[in-house]
């Protein structure tokens, strides 16, 4: 089994009354609400609770592309994958991913993968999302009808981009370029482990299967309300034939743990809270589209995750009902531990996406709950799946010769509010200019 | 009488709505496409010969893989035309299919005869935004396209369906029409429309209701400004959907503009 520490980087301190008198939390969001000053904090401290998870041995740290919104504060998760490919020695870096259409020409994602993947020393996984439908289509103007073509043709390029040998000339309907020759190419040969992140496109378990990609399902509904799409998702498998190895299915869930249940509660309910009502107070016109869907997708029933279906399934719902209907996994490190091998088993499940910080969850309870998850529930749950290979996961240089950061010396700065001394000999090791 | 028109290029099989006799008027239908029936077609089905297919995409409408753009869309006129014998019509465009009726008429200035615009889209003036219909909620949808949201034309075409099937049905449909509408008006109704609109020969009438909350009159003056041979009329207390709040007026208009 293995553990991925996943980060939104949501915007902490929305309104009280945000999800009466706003909008959206996503797309039109005023400006305003957004203080860089506090924003400059929270990238910092966000960056701390990720490198700590590196530190506890979670096995990756995830992250991710959004616009425009409160929910997750990523534009561009590449920059964050950079800042923790120097400051963390273990964990994978777990980039989840870039929306490909998005880019132009998409061979700056093949570029800048590489350039994680060189630098992180092999330890890039590759996640190549459609996007929201209020990332793509409405904050970054795609046709909905042909978003998916698009995303398809990208995937093709930027593969083909890793692997030929020679410079080849790219004659796609979206994209043409006469000359494709990246430098740098992959460390991870032929690529890095590619994920797709899928929100319940019939069509995504294909592509997967197709592939032999990682299919990763981030919703934030949990492991009950998960189940129809890993079980939609095995079927396709064992229809094609493949091995139905719990390694390549990923699964996001939300998890806080405490000493106690009852602290569990006392602690993280009004994050939980917020996370649900007001980093998700997505405006339906904004959610799907249309055309973002295909038909075959809409007639399989799949459920929108954000938007006014999803918000009436949540209506109401108090701690008590988070917890019983899945939606959250939370309490006691042996709570936690009991339904998360419930979870993983019934989804079969190899790859877990845990949610830690939630919503307005500041960074004290952001750490208990870390350092109780990683020495409390992780080991005991390292025992799953042991039959498997794990076949998506980067496969990266050898410890020893991974390059080591120079040492740091921060002269006459502020840290915290604290003047620092001048480290001595910092010229010498940074080398004088 | 419907029709099913299949173009001897294979890719298109269309719905076709045809009315009346006389000379050639081919209907282009907004982005919410046609109604089964459409009572100011038949109408006008007194005065002209009336053509109005579902553009692919809609309805039975097949083919819409095969267009990609406003280019792909006026061929694809040009051989339905070529192929119902109508090389030359009166074109008649409502908003979506007003601003690819002037394409028609601007890529190929022989294609119309005279061209009738109402509340056609193709423009975007910066201190006059059109509203995100796409973003819309069908419970705001009437209020958009309608001067009297609450009257029964307005109530019927919004109107939710209680059993879920048809609401699949009803969801399901809106989605492929608006899918393909995106293709010419996603996420801003321009695609180029202001380099070709100076060639358009035909005598123009551009018709507007005063009350138009989706494309307010104020962009009348951007094809009035650009087409030589053009004039504008307001149609009072009609808000967007012109041919359900004011039929009569409306088509008196055309017949008067193309008989004239």
């Amino acid at each position: 089994m293995k553990f991925t520490w996943f980060h939104l980087m949501p915007y902490r301190f929305l309104p009280e009354d945000f999800k009466e008198k706003y909008h959206s939390v996503w797309v039109d969001i005023p400006r305003d609400l957004y203080d860089p000053k506090v924003g400059h904090r929270l990238y910092n401290d966000y960056l701390d609770q990720l490198e700590y998870a590196d530190a506890m041995g979670f096995d990756g740290l995830g992250v991710n592309e959004h616009h425009q919104n409160a929910y997750g504060l990523m534009p561009s998760p590449n920059i964050m994958a950079a800042a923790l490919s120097r400051r963390t020695r273990n964990a994978s870096l777990v980039v989840l991913g870039n929306s490909i259409a998005l880019y132009n020409p998409p061979i700056r994602v093949a570029e800048e993968f590489a350039m994680l993947d060189v630098i992180s020393g092999g330890r890039l996984v590759a996640g190549f999302p459609v996007g929201t439908s209020m990332d793509t289509n409405f904050c970054y103007g795609e046709i909905p009808a042909t978003i998916r073509e698009k995303y398809y043709e990208a995937h093709d390029l930027i593969i083909k981009a890793w692997t030929a040998k020679d410079v080849f000339s790219f004659n796609g309907k979206y994209t043409k370029l006469r000359y494709v020759n990246l430098w740098p190419r992959p460390l991870q040969q032929p690529h890095p482990p590619v994920w797709i992140p899928g929100g319940g496109s019939v069509e995504t378990y294909d592509f997967c299967a197709d592939h032999d990609y990682q299919y990763s399902f981030l919703s934030f509904f949990g492991y009950i309300a998960g189940k129809k799409i890993a079980d939609g998702y095995w079927e396709v498998m064992a229809k094609k034939n493949k091995e139905l190895n719990p390694y390549s299915l990923g699964f996001a869930q939300v998890v806080a743990v405490a000493e106690t249940d009852e602290q569990a509660e006392k602690d993280y309910a009004a994050h939980m809270d917020y996370f649900y009502n007001r980093c998700l107070h997505v405006y339906n016109g904004f959610a799907d589209a249309p055309g973002y869907r295909t038909v075959k997708t809409i007639k399989a029933g799949m459920l929108g995750q954000v938007g006014e279906q999803a918000a009436i399934r949540r209506e109401g719902l108090k701690w008590k009902d988070f917890i019983e209907q899945g939606y959250v996994i939370a309490g006691s490190p042996k709570t936690v531990r009991e339904r998360l091998r419930e979870a993983m088993k019934s989804l079969n499940c190899g790859h877990l996406m845990i949610l830690m910080q939630i919503g307005s969850m500041p960074p004290e309870l952001v750490r208990k709950s870390t350092t109780l998850f990683a020495t409390e529930v992780m080991p005991y749950m390292r025992d799953l799946w042991t039959d498997f290979e794990d076949k998506w996961s980067p496969k990266r240089m050898p410890q020893d010769d991974i390059a080591m950061p120079a040492a740091v010396h921060f002269q006459k700065t502020e840290v915290n509010g604290k003047a620092r001394a001048a480290a001595p000999g910092a010229a010498e090791v940074r080398g004088a200019k | 009488m419907n029709t099913t028109q299949k173009l001897l290029n294979g890719k298109f099989s269309l719905e076709m709505q045809v009315y009346g006799s006389g000379e050639p008027l081919l209907y282009l239908h907004g982005a919410g496409g046609l109604m089964p029936v459409e009572p100011f077609l038949e109408d006008l089905g007194a005065h002209f010969k009336v053509y109005a297919p579902q553009f692919p995409g809609y309805g039975e409408s097949t083919g819409s893989e095969h267009i990609d753009d406003v280019a792909d869309a006026v061929l694809f006129y040009h051989e339905l035309m070529d192929e119902l014998g109508i090389p030359t019509a009166n074109l008649v465009g409502h908003s979506m299919g007003g601003m690819i009726a002037a394409e028609v008429a601007a890529f190929d200035v022989h294609r119309a005869r005279k061209l009738v615009l109402i509340a056609p889209a193709g423009f975007w003036i910066d201190e006059v935004p059109i509203p995100d219909f796409f973003a819309a909620q069908l419970t705001e949808i009437a209020g958009l396209l309608f001067h009297d949201p609450n009257s029964p034309a307005a109530q019927m075409m919004t109107a939710i369906p209680s059993d879920f099937k048809a609401l699949e049905t009803m969801y399901v449909e809106r989605v492929k029409r608006l899918a393909t509408a995106s293709k010419f008006l996603w996420p801003i109704p321009d695609r180029g429309l202001k380099k070709r609109a100076y060639r358009i020969a035909a005598p123009t009438l551009l018709l507007w209701g005063d009350d138009d909350k989706l494309i307010p009159p104020a962009y009348a003056k951007e094809f009035t400004s650009r087409i030589k041979n053009s004039k504008l009329e307001i149609i009072k207390n009609a808000g967007h959907m012109v041919m359900y709040e004011q039929q009569e007026a409306l088509v008196g208009a055309i017949r008067k503009f193309l008989k004239g």
